[in-house]
């Protein structure tokens, strides 16, 4: 699992990275109870806004971390946007691209660089 | 801000050692939530009853130099368009300030004691009411701000069982009394009121026992404390007015549908009119205002917070002022104004949500109907 300075998680399958937010931004953010998500198909750029967030307290965007194609998005998260409180890394996953270059998770934090940038 | 200008209430290290999560708020240092976040708090004060510090409150008497309520009554008569005169011993009622041009300064809590007035007025705008009752009723009145006491909110429907078993009295009251309580050698000032639309209490408590106080109250197995970001879903559920988002100095208590507020006695007959700004409200009573505030329901989960622009086709008729996800209607909710035309429950407008058009229908409000003990 890599991490990014934005909190989410990236998880290699293969060609694809699964993308979601960690449990200390589920936690930051409070509860969620929207969620908007990608169209299936879309090229995105790293940096671009995928995903928008709605939580009792205010709007985030999660954003592409890398190039690629969404081929997947988590539509449970539609209709039960607290998913993203109660299973932060599992259940609720935001959506999987499809990567044409690996490499460009190499610049993202490990799990101990992560933990080291919020404590 | 940084948090070392911010003022903190007597029970700012209680907040600190029950989680609250402290952020600042109108120069006060004051907890957003705690451990068990918005939703749950919210639920909490619905279903049980929630404890609010809301000390940052100005407490502020108004005394008569007659040492006459009447003549207290009068004079503040003078800066709000509301029927004090007519309040009765032991009575509470809610009051604006208003401008010379018929905009609201701040919306506040008038009761009538045996021999004074107390005002309970918000907190961004404390400094510059009290400067503004001396302004303009020095001469009859003094004015005295109250330092020395907290002022803690019980909200929900178990607050009267909660409440009265510290002091039994609580019970006896219904909505919008104030009186007196005897608890622990001390008085508490007491109104059967609030801003959740719950049934509850408001209660003033003398600086050195409001924490022994506030611990009896959390002790119980109904209590909870309950943070500012649940407050302000409960009020948007209840339809009521946040200062400085819904209401200000642009707006007019009727453009904010306020008239219930203003009673008749001050639109009619001999005590009609004599507040900042009367020919303007009074006008707008009488010809209509241009704009309204009304409540929205979005479709959808998508909140529509305060700034969205509201759309009739290609027109722009308005926006919103408050947003929010409702934890017990179980649906966005908003409230903002819209030219008048479209003010009418029922219709339909879109809202403008990240560019994107998202439909939203005119409704009426409170969102959640009010438990108010009458």
């Amino acid at each position: 699992m890599k991490y990014t300075e934005d909190h989410e998680w990236l998880r290699a399958e293969g060609d694809i990275v699964v993308v979601g937010i960690t449990e200390h931004a589920a936690e930051q953010l409070g509860d969620v109870v929207f969620v908007e998500l990608p169209e299936v198909e879309t090229q995105v750029t790293k940096g671009d806004d995928a995903v928008v967030i709605e939580s009792v307290k205010a709007a985030s965007d999660i954003v592409a971390p890398v190039d690629g194609e969404i081929v997947e998005v988590n539509d449970d998260l539609a209709d039960n946007p607290g998913l993203v409180n109660e299973d932060p890394t599992g259940k609720a996953w935001f959506f999987k691209i499809k990567v044409a270059d690996m490499s460009q998770l190499d610049e993202y934090m490990s799990e101990d660089e992560y933990q080291d940038m919020i404590s | 801000m940084p948090m070392a200008d911010l003022s903190r209430t007597p029970l700012y290290d209680l907040h600190l050692a029950r989680g609250g999560k402290m952020v600042p708020f109108a120069g006060y240092e004051m907890p957003v939530q705690y451990a068990p976040g918005v939703m749950k708090e919210h639920l909490w004060t619905r279903e049980h009853a929630g404890l609010f510090d809301v000390s940052h409150m100005g407490q502020v008497i108004l005394r008569a130099k007659s040492g006459s309520v009447d003549d207290a009554a009068d004079a503040l008569e003078t800066l709000v368009p509301v029927s004090i005169a007519a309040l009765k011993e032991g009575r509470q009622r809610y009051a604006l300030f208003t401008n010379d041009t018929g905009g609201i300064l701040d919306d506040l809590m008038v009761a009538r004691k045996n021999d004074h007035l107390l005002l309970v007025v918000n907190a961004a705008c404390k400094t510059q009411d009290i400067a503004h009752l001396q302004a303009n009723l020095s001469d009859t009145c003094e004015i005295t701000p109250v330092t020395d006491r907290a002022l803690i909110a019980l909200q929900g429907p178990e607050a009267e069982t909660a409440l009265s078993r510290l002091v039994p009295g609580a019970a006896e009251m219904r909505f919008m009394d104030a009186t007196d309580l005897a608890w622990n050698g001390t008085t508490l000032w007491v109104t059967r009121s609030g801003y959740t639309g719950e049934d509850g209490y408001e209660i003033s408590v003398p600086e050195p026992l409001a924490v022994a106080f506030t611990e009896a109250l959390l002790a119980m197995d109904e209590v909870e404390p309950i943070g500012l970001g649940a407050r302000d879903s409960l009020r948007l559920e209840a339809g009521l007015c946040l200062y400085g988002n819904d209401i200000d100095t642009t707006t007019t208590p009727v453009e904010a549908a306020l008239e219930w507020a203003i009673q008749k006695a001050r639109r009619e007959g001999e005590r009609a009119g004599g507040f900042p700004g009367a020919d303007v409200i009074l006008g707008q009573f009488a010809n209509g205002a241009p704009r309204r505030r009304v409540g929205l329901l979005p479709e959808g989960r998508a909140p529509m917070r305060d700034g969205t622009g509201l759309f009739a086709g290609d027109r722009k008729v308005g926006h919103v002022t408050s947003g929010a996800y409702g934890p017990s209607i179980e649906r966005p909710m908003s409230m903002g104004y819209v030219d008048i035309e479209f003010a009418e429950t029922g219709t339909k407008l879109e809202g403008e949500v990240r560019g994107k058009r998202m439909p939203v229908t005119v409704a009426d409000m409170p969102f959640r109907p009010s438990t108010y003990k009458r």
